[in-house]
């Protein structure tokens, strides 16, 4: 069992879809709910465009998770790229475990416009998560 | 190839200065390759604080431009403007969020600050790889679509209409009006509903520029702001709008008697009808699911008896392509069922009524003329009218319907004129908000009304004292007495609330539109944009977006109708350059990107064997450039190297 | 079926025919009911309200044993039930609680997944072993026989979802089932004042009252209970509303499970249909063929 690290804060990049999960996690900020500041926002169009190779870059750069926020599946703004982030995710996490990196590490979460407690919630259960699993600790160099 | 960055933080007054320490982000950010200046300024948005950028771009002939200040949804377009303005592309600008997504969810100034640092480095690496774009101007079509010809549609279809732009009304029901064509009177005023509503009602079916699509209903949508396509289902009303004129005789004739949706069940309609007397259009429609021909094949005394032959069994559902430039959806609220409380006994008890029902017996041309009256025909010598049900309730609805406490004293004044007895209210709060309402509500009281400050816990028959015998027993805790009261009655009226229409969620789908947690329409700015939606050139109106009054509700539909003016007047509208890049050298032409477009934007050149991408329908999402094998498609202004940057930075950020 | 069997506190005094013939008919039926370990108390209805974290102590330690066995936990007592049901619940949703009460199990050497689910026995004998098999069972159907049936509040609110929250109707259902006739009976999910007798007899003998007046007013014989502590108030104080109401009241009561039993053919001895303070035995004379 991994020795946890008292002080230790899980860094995760978030990539959160324009339309639903960004403004959720706006709306979460408007509404003052406080959460745990460990996830960085990147702002993506759509949750489709989380290419795999950006997850493992972040992965591979010092992230300890990474997190990919979209619409709920049937509310996807362009209609059907949150049912190709699913699909990719789960190809994902294949390769993760062929990597042996504990699969909580990279989370596929849903996130309404309207869903700002959700939001917070859903970070401070990952951040939690990641806490006791302890830092990733990439040794590797090489560049993705 | 160095750029010159100019980075500037703001506080946002004490919102983010309060929790984030600006000036340390400042130096950090002068530290960052490539910024040649980096500023902090009190109120970023302000005239001042675009002057700055403009200036600094002028004199330190800056390449790239970052300001870390609120969120990119509040002010992106403000900052391009400005840096346009100064003379430098607007997408060679970067907002870093540290406000929504930073000071507001911090506890800790230490982390806060370290955080912003994040971002705002992760801004900087990023802006560094952003290229000069062009926004790509449309026409835009001068047609209008409304969706819902309820009160708040009806309102929004006149303004435009009036203006001289073409109006396509769609509307599900066979009339339109809406809710308000079942109202007796409306508060505060006591107006009588139909004679406001009916004039509006005509005058939509006699304007040049409205083309009334009644008994139809929107099946798809789609384009973009200034250049949308509708289609509309047309449902067969088996009767032929243009011969028909209004006579009636099919209906009087007509052996088939069911019960009338129009009125709750409680009175009745027959096989073709019009849902009420002054239903716009005065055309009936026949309910396939009793017409005898229909289901039996047999009578046709409709056809005997119709003067213009307008009888048309064989009429089919017809599909309608509609091109607009914008949408209203008015497509108005559902009421809460209310047997879902079983507490009340709505559904099992007799003499448990809705509202909407309530009005429908006070209505002179209701099931029962105008007069209030018990299951037995007798008039109750006692009423209770019960606020707040499904609302205000964890069970059910947490919001408050708004509207419910000024028509539940509407109906007590109308139960104190029709039946002289005792009327009871329980409440919670009394919400008389707007102009009069406050008024109404003194009268009620000096209308003898007993207002009780409780709301009840349930509604019973089985009877404790001889005098409860046979009655409806409102339990309630008087809150202002500190006692449990129990309070026998003839007659109970809920106050249902009000809640997004059933298929609500469909409707958003199709027009790809967000709800709320509640599940209404979600306006872009509860505050500075409550009729417009994250989709340009889709607006919303009325009780969709949220429970409102008739006032409240004519009002959103002028507003979004002035929107929608706007936007036409403006006669082209920008969009968007965040579209797929093909580059053909890299492409293999493997046609993964093909199937994975939700638009169809993409096609394959089968003489140079590659794939392009169609500027006009690609909507930006970015699906196909994470599916490219070969890295062919880019994403302007979401490139990999300028996520890859962010993530990088990110990374790296020591914490 | 294998469940951990959780009694509780009150079926070792003073409803011991419910335990009796709660394990009796299980067995019947193919519930194997192995008590639950060095159970303890679950803390009943006043504690969770006075100190509730150990409440959920008291709780999560039955739930963390239940799951070192790998099996669920049947109940008959509603408060159980709901006290149970509130720690499974709160933990999963509160981060903080879960923490805490990890912790505190850590120290026993014990811990909690969440994994343990939570049954009143009256729901898994009508929703998991169903019509067919109880209706095979039954050899001396209770025909003829008004029952009201009980549920009391707390075995649909808060947290039973199995059921209707205001007018359940499972028990009415397997009543049926043993060819008895279940009356209706209004008041049938109201409270009975359970422990406010002890504290407030003025409240909640009126309660009582108004439940014996419902259940006999559509002819009703006799109650049929899911609750130890229902069971009792409204046995043992039909004398005192009498008393207090000039009413006359005699109505037997019988724990559900003690019907099934009669119903499958066993004897009143077995079923602890002795023991109880308002005599059954002319009614049971009166319907059945109970000759033992």
């Amino acid at each position: 069992m991994r020795k946890v690290e008292s002080n230790f804060e899980p860094k995760i990049v978030g990539f959160l879809c324009k339309w639903c999960a960004y403004t959720g996690a706006d709306l979460a900020g408007t509404s003052r709910i406080k959460y745990p500041p460990n996830v960085t926002p990147i702002r993506v169009m759509c949750s489709g465009r989380v290419d795999p190779v950006l997850v493992m870059k972040a992965l591979s750069s010092g992230a300890d998770g990474v997190l990919i926020a979209g619409c709920h599946p049937g509310d996807c703004h362009y209609t059907s790229g949150n049912v190709k982030t699913i699909r990719r995710f789960k190809l994902l996490q294949r390769m993760l475990d062929q990597f042996g990196i504990e699969r909580d590490r990279v989370r596929l979460e849903w996130v309404s416009a309207s869903e700002g407690e959700r939001y917070a919630r859903v970070v401070e259960n990952m951040t939690e998560t990641l806490r006791t699993l302890g830092p990733l600790n990439w040794n590797g160099s090489e560049e993705v | 190839m160095a750029e010159k960055i100019g980075v500037y933080v703001c506080h946002c007054g004490s919102n983010i200065a309060q929790m984030v320490d600006c000036k340390n982000v400042v130096d950090y950010a002068a530290t960052l390759p490539n910024v040649t200046v980096a500023r902090e300024y009190q109120y970023m948005c302000s005239d001042p604080g675009q002057e700055l950028i403009k200036k600094d771009i002028k004199e330190l002939g800056l390449t790239r431009v970052v300001v870390a200040s609120c969120s990119p949804l509040m002010h992106e377009l403000t900052f391009r403007r400005a840096v346009e303005e100064g003379g430098l592309n607007q997408f060679l600008f970067q907002m870093a969020n540290i406000r929504e997504q930073c000071s507001w969810i911090s506890e800790k100034k230490e982390m806060a600050t370290e955080r912003a640092k994040a971002i705002v480095g992760a801004a900087v690496k990023r802006v560094a790889f952003q290229e000069p774009l062009e926004v790509k101007k449309v026409p835009v079509n001068p047609n209008v679509l409304i969706v819902g010809g309820g009160i708040t549609g009806i309102e929004a279809a006149l303004q435009i209409a009036d203006s001289g732009k073409k109006v396509y009304l769609v509307e599900r029901e066979p009339t339109i009006g809406g809710y308000m064509t079942r109202f007796d009177k409306t508060f505060p005023t006591l107006d009588c509903a139909a004679c406001i509503l009916t004039p509006k009602m005509v005058n939509v079916a006699q304007h040049p520029n409205i083309e009334l699509l009644s008994y139809s209903d929107v099946t798809g949508f789609s384009g973009y702001v200034g250049n949308f396509t509708a289609r509309i289902r047309r449902r067969p009303r088996y009767v032929e709008e243009e011969k028909c004129n209004g006579c009636g005789l099919c209906t009087e004739k007509c052996p088939i008697s069911v019960p009338s949706e129009f009125d709750c069940g409680l009175g009745k309609r027959k096989a073709i009808y019009r849902p009420f007397p002054q239903a716009v259009p005065n055309i009936p429609v026949i309910d396939r699911e009793h017409c005898l021909f229909f289901t039996k094949g047999i009578c046709k005394v409709c056809v005997k008896f119709c003067p213009r032959g307008a009888i048309n069994f064989d009429q089919k559902e017809e599909f309608l392509d509609l091109e607009v430039g914008a949408a209203i959806l008015a497509t108005g609220f559902d009421l809460f069922d209310a047997s879902k409380v079983k507490q009340y006994g709505y559904g099992r008890l007799p003499n448990v009524i809705t509202s909407l029902e309530f009005e429908r017996f006070s209505h002179a041309s209701g099931p029962t003329g105008g007069k209030i009256l018990l299951k037995n025909g007798q008039t109750p010598a006692s009423i209770a009218i019960l606020h707040c049900i499904g609302s205000r309730d964890t069970n059910f609805n947490e919001y408050c319907s708004r509207v419910c406490c000024m028509y539940s004293m509407k109906m007590a004044h109308l139960a104190h004129e029709k039946t002289e007895g005792k009327v009871y209210e329980f409440y919670i709060d009394i919400r008389a908000f707007g102009k009069g309402y406050e008024e109404f509500y003194k009268r009620l009281l000096s209308e003898e009304t007993v207002f009780i400050r409780g709301k009840a816990a349930e509604v019973t028959d089985v009877a404790q004292t001889p005098a409860e015998k046979g009655r409806l027993i409102v339990v309630a805790e008087d809150t202002l007495l500190g006692i449990v009261r129990r309070t026998p009655v003839d007659m109970v009226v809920l106050s249902v609330g009000l809640e997004p229409r059933k298929d609500a969620a469909d409707l958003a789908r199709i027009f790809s539109i967000s709800r709320s947690q509640d599940g209404f329409f979600l306006e872009r700015h509860p505050k500075l944009a409550p009729v417009s939606t994250a989709s340009d050139g889709i607006f919303i109106a009325g009780s969709c977006q949220g429970p409102k009054d008739i006032p409240d509700s004519v009002a959103q539909g002028a507003a979004a109708a002035a929107n929608v003016l706007s936007l036409i007047d403006r006669k082209e509208v920008t969009l968007e350059p965040t579209v797929a890049v093909i580059d053909e050298e890299s492409c293999s032409g493997c046609k993964i990107c093909l199937g994975l477009c939700p638009y169809n934007a993409i096609t394959f050149d089968e003489t140079k064997k590659v794939s392009k991408v169609n500027d006009a329908l690609c909507k930006g999402c970015g699906v196909c450039v994470a599916g490219c094998p070969s890295g062919a498609i880019e994403q302007r202004n979401f490139t990999d190297a300028q996520l890859l940057a962010e993530v990088e930075s990110v990374c790296a950020s020591g914490k | 079926m294998e469940f951990a069997y959780y009694p509780g506190c009150s079926l070792e005094g003073m409803n011991k025919a419910y335990d009796q013939s709660a394990r009796l008919v299980s067995k019947s039926l193919g519930i194997d009911l192995k008590e639950l370990n060095d159970w303890n108390c679950c803390g009943a209805s006043a504690y969770m309200s006075i100190r509730e974290l150990r409440a959920h102590l008291l709780s999560a330690r039955n739930l963390a044993m239940a799951e070192r066995e790998k099996k669920d936990l049947a109940v008959v007592c509603p408060a159980c039930y709901t006290n149970l049901t509130k720690t499974n619940h709160y933990m999963g949703e509160d981060a903080r609680l879960r923490r805490t009460v990890e912790s505190a199990l850590k120290a026993a050497n014990l811990q909690y997944m969440g994994t343990v689910k939570v049954r009143h026995l009256l729901d898994v004998i009508v929703s998991e072993i169903g019509e067919s098999e109880v209706r095979a069972k039954v050899t001396k159907p209770l025909s003829g026989l008004k029952i009201a049936p009980y549920y009391g509040c707390q075995f649909t609110r808060p947290l039973g979802d199995y059921d209707d929250k205001e007018f359940p109707t499972m028990l009415d259902t397997l009543l049926k089932w043993l060819g008895a006739e279940p009356v209706y009976f209004p008041l049938k999910a109201k409270c009975c004042g359970g422990i406010l007798m002890t504290t407030n007899e003025s409240v909640a003998l009126p309660l009582v009252r108004s439940l014996l007046d419902s259940a006999t007013q559509n002819g009703g014989e006799c109650i049929a209970t899911i609750c130890p502590l229902c069971h009792m108030t409204l046995e043992a104080y039909q004398g005192d509303v009498n008393k207090a109401f000039s009413t006359g009241f005699k109505v037997p009561m019988f724990y559900f499970t003690q019907l099934m039993g009669l119903a499958f053919g066993f004897n009143k001895k077995e079923l602890g249909i002795n023991q109880e303070l308002i005599s059954s035995k002319a009614l049971l004379e009166k319907h059945l063929e109970v000759a033992r």
